[in-house]
């Protein structure tokens, strides 16, 4: 017997937390574990570790004869396992459909299209999903993912396979399904090795081991008979709990439910829903669903993931509205804006949904105030004793176990006791022994105080202790009563063989293939097994790169708010920066106060009036008036000509000009709020000064000295010194290394926080083409906006390019191959797709404006300023673009800023692969 | 109206508390306000500083050597002295922003009296230095040639003096401008950023359903949002008023703080209610930040707190007297630099009130409705 893995004191910590400790396990070749334990407890670290999606911390590692510490031997080791990860189609990409999915993973493990073929076709037809290759993954049913999922993992033919609680959220029949399409896989290869993690105990039966694990370590590991026989026990579940440590079994009873006292006659129920409906779109989540709930009465409502649980319950509190039906709480109906109605009801939604960053006492206090309670008082004392959260009033509610959120959850729904509780999958992940007491919580209130309890679950032990339960399956009630009777009423053994006798029932009535989950054939074939392995090639495939780019523009695609910015948001911009950033001063609002009224005067104001940066506002009246006008903002420029100004300027010009006579002063006063403008306001009036006094010279016949020297400016490239011929080009510069930086980074990030990169680290891709592939699209989308930039620049701004526009073009592109990697860059560095934004937006954006020769040029900046501006490849590109738009350079003359900028390039993408984990810590 | 009052309040706590406990956002909240404002104010300065100035001396003689000495810091580098064809690569590569070319026999011409010409010439794509570059190369070469031929340079040649002063800001000190206007943008942004962020926050984390159960009404819960953190940006508005701008960049604060900040309370109410908006429109946080940057950017660029709102054209102009900002920009500036009191500003209060309530009703009226058709 050869051995599949085996595992020797392997520990793993998450900062201080430690997930696996001591760990050793071995799995023979051929043979099927299941590791079972409630959530929390390093199943999924240990699953990831095996698969190579973690990287290794401490102890040894052998997976199939490979060390897991050698990154060659990885390498080799990736095409041989397959590996499915916790959560609904985590791996899978939702906007793409089943048969694009398929593709692209086939194609990551290297197998060509007429092999990719004819295992697609095969492995659809054995998991029946066959008829639907076109919808997208994320409108798949919960169950259908998964077979998904497991298509995909089946495709390159594993020798050992992992599936992460394959089954969690699944609906009973279609996790029936899912495990005998496994048992079906493993009778047409007796060699593989399957390794599970499941949270329903239950499952682990049809395993031929079972381990368990609690707190980072292994309770138990042996065959479920074996487990069950030494214990006594009837279920796995009892095994595990007898095994669990002393101290956390403490005070653990088998919960009894005392029975339901008689009803009062004649009082309206609690809860009464007549043909409930909801849609979304043409979606029907919910479909004529009916029930009645007696007042005190515990009522169960089960199902999967997806069937409209969540969506009946939200109708019931009012957060969601009906689209037809009606619901009626204690007679009246539910009404969203009936505040009073919302005392009676206490409600707890599916997850953890209060402020994980209020400590416990704050929490409670905040509902407390909101439901008028007075915060302080006796209530919330005795409410954190009963529900044992009297040692923990001061700690956040994120960092506390998860059994205890709960029990908060719990106290808070209660806390202005209601008659009525909805909870909403309270129990998801909880270990048993925390359940029960959950449990033990709720028959309290229900037999004690007489609260109505409505409560969903997936667990059928739980569904057990329920006076009535309802069964709910793509969004009907396929049956209800009460749990022995329904059990009776299929001639089953179990709760959960019933619900699959209804739901098989339901499915046969409703004839309707279509939306339901199509059974697989019971009478299917095993699947026949390819040969193990895909092909192994080294270096860079370029299939694979074209797989990852494929799949990036067919998302983009569908991504109606990424598209959309990527291409209107780049125009928009050069709309506003365009406008916005000018250096233009013009229009500038002037107002006079003459006190001389002469022609001199009226010439001189003319000379104001005369020229285009100046508007001419009315006269002031006094000097205060002029004084306002500037405070007001009413005038940029005030010009005060005082008494005499004709008289001495002819005097002074009769008398020479450095004769005798009185020499008139000007006063002028220029608004200095924004200096910048100040300071060329300052150059326009001297020179309209200056021209004032050459005119009146010469028609005075005065001759002024002779200058020693003739100064000659000369603006070059834009003789009219108009700031768009400068600005509209850098304007490309800028927005061509934002957006599409932003929009690189998003797409790599958006895999870290939806699960999809665990297929960078389980597959054989390498983190070149996975960097590669995910720039293609982006690099042919900034090439359209360029394009569409360069257009707006000639026909909106009238820009032209006067240089070669096939050197601005090639620079362009070279340019957005540099902003799409410094993008990836960054990605790599940010965990959260909003820190990708605003991280991105701030280290573009920064050197960009401030440091790339916009506003200043490169060559006067000093210090850091000048070394992140020389770094930074926004610099070559605006040299480059205004270069070929307004300095007229030739394609020759632009080869070196062409060049420097594709430095950046190769140097770019090798820090992301350098900096980019292959491997998950 | 009571318990609306309480309940928000309570909110508005809770919101508090959450700030506090988010490290990351806290922190970025006080760096916009101190240390961003004072990296802002010096970073990119308006004058002239360290201008690239190279010079083609055919001279060769006292005069030209006199000429090319008197660049210097802290307005220029040291001049590079070229050859004639070099002149026209480094223009090309924006290496130098001005070259300055002195002919040949240009002293003796000056000395003859002869009036000869010096050429300037400048790369007019730098737009920021180019401009001013011009009139201060200019008057650098008049007093040092006036000099060397022992002239008195002729001021009372003129026959008109022109007695030109700056008001409000008489050196043109570029920091109290940038340093003010980032303030400003900054109020906007993080107003912006804040409510949104804690809308969808609440929305991801599923606190929201909770609070829609309770009896709260989504008015409550909006109203203590715009409060919050509304009252989070004055508070720290203050802090960069006084601390960084008067403090430590030495602006004078020309009129009335108290002012100032009634004003941006108002304008508060506006920036808050569109970060609430955002937020409705989002479906998550990389979403909300895609859209601030397509409408908060250019708001900010656009309102006048940037380039002069009179540069830009007609239309624009008309269509952002629309946008509060544009007024709060407005009013900032005139108190902020020209000491005007609430006689001058009250339009510009009026303005940004009343656009503001207009789009914080419209933006409840939207939350409401987002609350409702909740998934």
């Amino acid at each position: 017997m050869t051995v599949a893995v085996a595992l020797r004191t392997v520990g793993h910590r998450y900062g201080g937390t430690v997930a696996l400790d001591g760990v050793r396990l071995e799995i023979a070749a051929g043979e099927s574990v299941a590791v079972i334990g409630p959530d929390g407890v390093g199943k999924s670290t240990l699953l990831g570790l095996i698969a190579t999606a973690k990287k290794p911390q401490a102890g040894e590692f052998r997976v199939l004869g490979t060390d897991l510490r050698d990154r060659r031997g990885r390498a080799r080791l990736q095409p041989r396992i397959a590996y499915m990860p916790q959560g609904l189609g985590r791996n899978l990409y939702a906007d793409l459909s089943v048969a694009e999915n398929l593709q692209f993973f086939g194609r990551l493990f290297g197998l060509d299209a007429a092999r990719r073929r004819t295992r697609i076709r095969a492995l659809l037809e054995a998991t029946g999903l066959a008829p639907f290759p076109d919808r997208p993954a994320g409108k798949l049913s919960g169950g259908m993912k998964q077979k998904l999922g497991l298509c995909c993992a089946l495709l390159h033919d594993p020798d050992l396979l992992i599936l992460d609680e394959p089954t969690t959220g699944v609906d009973p029949l279609s996790r029936r399904q899912f495990w005998e399409l496994i048992d079906r896989i493993r009778a047409g290869r007796p060699g593989m090795t399957v390794l599970v993690a499941t949270s329903y105990m239950d499952e682990a039966e049809r395993f031929d081991r079972v381990v368990m694990m609690n707190a980072g370590r292994l309770l138990a590991a042996d065959t479920p008979t074996a487990l069950k026989a030494r214990h006594g026990a009837e279920a796995l579940e009892d095994v595990f709990i007898a095994l669990l440590p002393e101290a956390v079994r403490r005070g653990h009873a088998k919960l009894v439910v005392p029975p339901r006292p008689p009803e009062i006659d004649g009082a309206a129920p609690a809860i009464e829903a007549r043909g409930l409906t909801r849609r979304f779109g043409d979606f029907t989540a919910v479909e004529d669903v009916s029930f009645r709930i007696g007042r005190g009465e515990i009522f169960g409502f089960l199902g999967s993931n997806g069937c409209g649980k969540t969506t009946t319950m939200k109708m019931l509190t009012g957060l969601l509205p009906a689209s037809a039906g009606e619901a009626r709480l204690f007679g009246a109906p539910v009404d969203a804006g009936d505040r009073e109605a919302r005392r009676r009801v206490g409600y707890m939604a599916q997850s953890f949904s209060l402020y994980g960053e209020l400590t416990v006492n704050q929490n409670l206090a905040l509902h407390a105030r909101l439901f008028g309670l007075d915060a302080a008082t006796a209530r919330l004392g005795p409410l954190t004793e009963r529900f044992g959260l009297a040692g923990y009033g001061d700690a956040v509610a994120d960092r506390l176990p998860l059994g205890v959120r709960q029990r908060l959850s719990l106290a808070v729904a209660v806390l202005h006791e209601p008659e009525l509780l909805i909870l909403d999958e309270p129990t998801s992940g909880v270990d048993p022994v925390a359940r029960d007491r959950f449990w033990r919580d709720l028959v309290a209130l229900s037999r004690d105080r007489g609260v109505t309890i409505f409560v969903s679950t997936h667990f059928m032990n739980e569904a057990a202790r329920c006076d009535r339960v309802a069964f709910m399956s793509a969004g009907r009630v396929i049956a209800s009563g009460p749990p022995d009777a329904l059990r009776r009423q299929q001639q089953a053994r179990t709760l959960d063989d019933a619900f699959i006798g209804f739901m098989r029932q339901a499915d046969k009535a409703a004839q309707d293939g279509a939306d339901a989950d199509s059974p697989a054939p019971a009478t299917a074939p095993p699947l026949e097994a390819g040969p193990s392995g895909g092909p192994r090639d080294g270096g860079v495939s370029s299939r694979r790169l074209l797989a990852y780019a494929w799949r990036e523009s067919l998302e983009l695609r569908r991504d109606p708010v990424r598209l959309t910015v990527a291409l209107l948001g780049t125009v928009l911009l050069m709309l506003v920066f365009g406008f916005g950033i000018t250096m233009d001063v013009e229009n500038l609002r002037f107002a006079v106060l003459d006190h001389d009224r002469t022609p001199e005067s009226r010439a001189y104001v003319e000379q104001f009036e005369g020229s285009r940066s100046f508007v001419a506002t009315p006269p002031a009246a006094d000097s205060a008036a002029l004084a306002l006008r500037l405070q007001r903002a009413e005038a940029v420029l005030t010009i005060e000509i005082p008494d005499g100004f004709g008289r001495d300027l002819r005097r002074g010009g009769l008398g020479g000009s450095n004769g005798g006579g009185r020499v008139p002063e000007l006063s002028v006063r220029v608004d200095g709020a924004m200096p910048f403008r100040a300071e060329t306001v300052q150059g326009y009036v001297a020179g309209l000064h200056q021209r004032f006094v050459e005119d009146w010279a010469r028609q005075a016949g005065v001759t002024l000295p002779p200058g020693v020297a003739v100064i000659e400016t000369r603006y070059r490239y834009n003789q009219a010194f108009r700031s768009a011929d400068a600005m509209v080009p850098a304007n490309i510069g800028l927005l061509l290394v934002f957006i599409p930086a932003i929009l690189a980074a998003l797409g790599v990030v958006r895999e870290k926080e939806l699960g999809s990169i665990t297929n960078l680290y389980v597959t054989p891709v390498t983190r070149l083409e996975f960097l590669l592939g995910k720039q293609l699209p982006y690099i042919a989308l900034a090439g359209v906006n360029l394009l569409l930039m360069i257009g707006m620049a000639v026909a909106l701004f009238g820009v032209p390019v006067k240089g070669s526009l096939a050197g601005l073009v090639l620079g362009g592109l070279v340019y957005v191959c540099a902003t799409t990697a410094l993008g990836l860059l960054i990605s790599v560095f940010t965990a959260t797709q909003t820190a990708a934004v605003f991280g991105t937006a701030i280290t573009t954006m920064m050197p960009a404006t401030q440091f790339s020769g916009l506003m200043q040029p490169v060559s006067t900046l000093e210090g850091p300023a000048h070394a992140i501006g020389t770094l930074f490849p926004t610099t070559y590109f605006l040299k480059l673009s205004v270069g070929a738009f307004t300095k007229g350079l030739s394609f020759t003359e632009l080869l070196p800023f062409i060049a420097a900028t594709a430095a950046f390039v190769p140097a770019l993408l090798a820090l992301g692969v350098l900096f980019l984990p292959k491997q998950e810590r | 109206m009571g318990r609306f009052l309480r309940n928000s309040l309570t909110l508005a706590r809770k919101e508090w508390i959450s700030l506090l406990r988010d490290g990351f956002m806290l922190g970025f909240v006080i760096y916009s306000f101190t240390l961003s404002v004072y990296s802002q104010a010096t970073g990119v300065s308006h004058e002239l500083r360290n201008g690239a100035i190279a010079v083609v001396d055919e001279d060769r003689s006292p005069l030209s050597q006199r000429l090319v000495s008197s660049f210097h810091g802290p307005e220029f580098q040291i001049p590079v002295v070229l050859r004639h064809e070099q002149v026209d690569p480094g223009m090309a590569a924006a290496r130098y922003t001005f070259v300055l070319d002195i002919p040949p026999d240009f002293q003796a011409d000056v000395l003859a009296g002869r009036g000869p010409t010096l050429q300037v010439l400048i790369d007019a794509t730098a737009m920021m230095q180019a401009g001013i570059g011009a009139g201060t190369i200019q008057g650098i070469l008049d007093d040092e040639i006036g000099r060397f031929v022992r002239r008195e340079a002729p001021e009372s040649a003129a026959p008109v003096a022109l007695q030109l002063r700056v008001a409000f800001n008489e050196a043109l000190d570029t920091r109290w401008f940038t340093g003010t206007m980032s303030v400003v943008g900054n109020v906007t942004m993080l107003a912006v950023l804040l409510s949104g962020a804690a809308l969808i926050r609440e929305r991801e984390h599923g606190t929201l359903e909770h609070l829609l159960v309770m009896p709260v009404r989504p008015a409550e819960i909006m109203a203590a949002k715009v409060l919050a953190n509304g009252a989070v940006i004055l508070a720290l508005t203050v802090v960069a008023l006084y601390g960084v701008l008067r403090g430590v960049l030495g602006v004078p604060l020309a009129g009335s703080v108290p002012l100032f900040l009634a004003g941006t309370a108002v304008y508060l109410f506006f920036a808050t209610a569109l970060g609430i908006f955002l937020g409705t429109v989002a479906r998550s946080m990389p979403q909300l930040g895609l859209l601030f940057i397509l409408i908060v950017l250019p708001m900010n660029m656009l309102s006048g707190g940037f380039t002069p709102l009179e540069s830009e054209p007609d239309w624009l102009q008309t269509a952002m007297q629309l946008s509060p900002s544009t007024h709060y920009v407005a009013f900032a500036q005139a108190i902020l630099f020209r000491g005007a009191g609430i006689a001058v500003v009250w339009p510009r209060f009026a303005a940004t009130a009343g656009i503001g309530a207009l789009f914080f009703l419209w933006s409840l009226a939207r939350f409401r409705r987002h609350l409702a058709t909740f998934r």
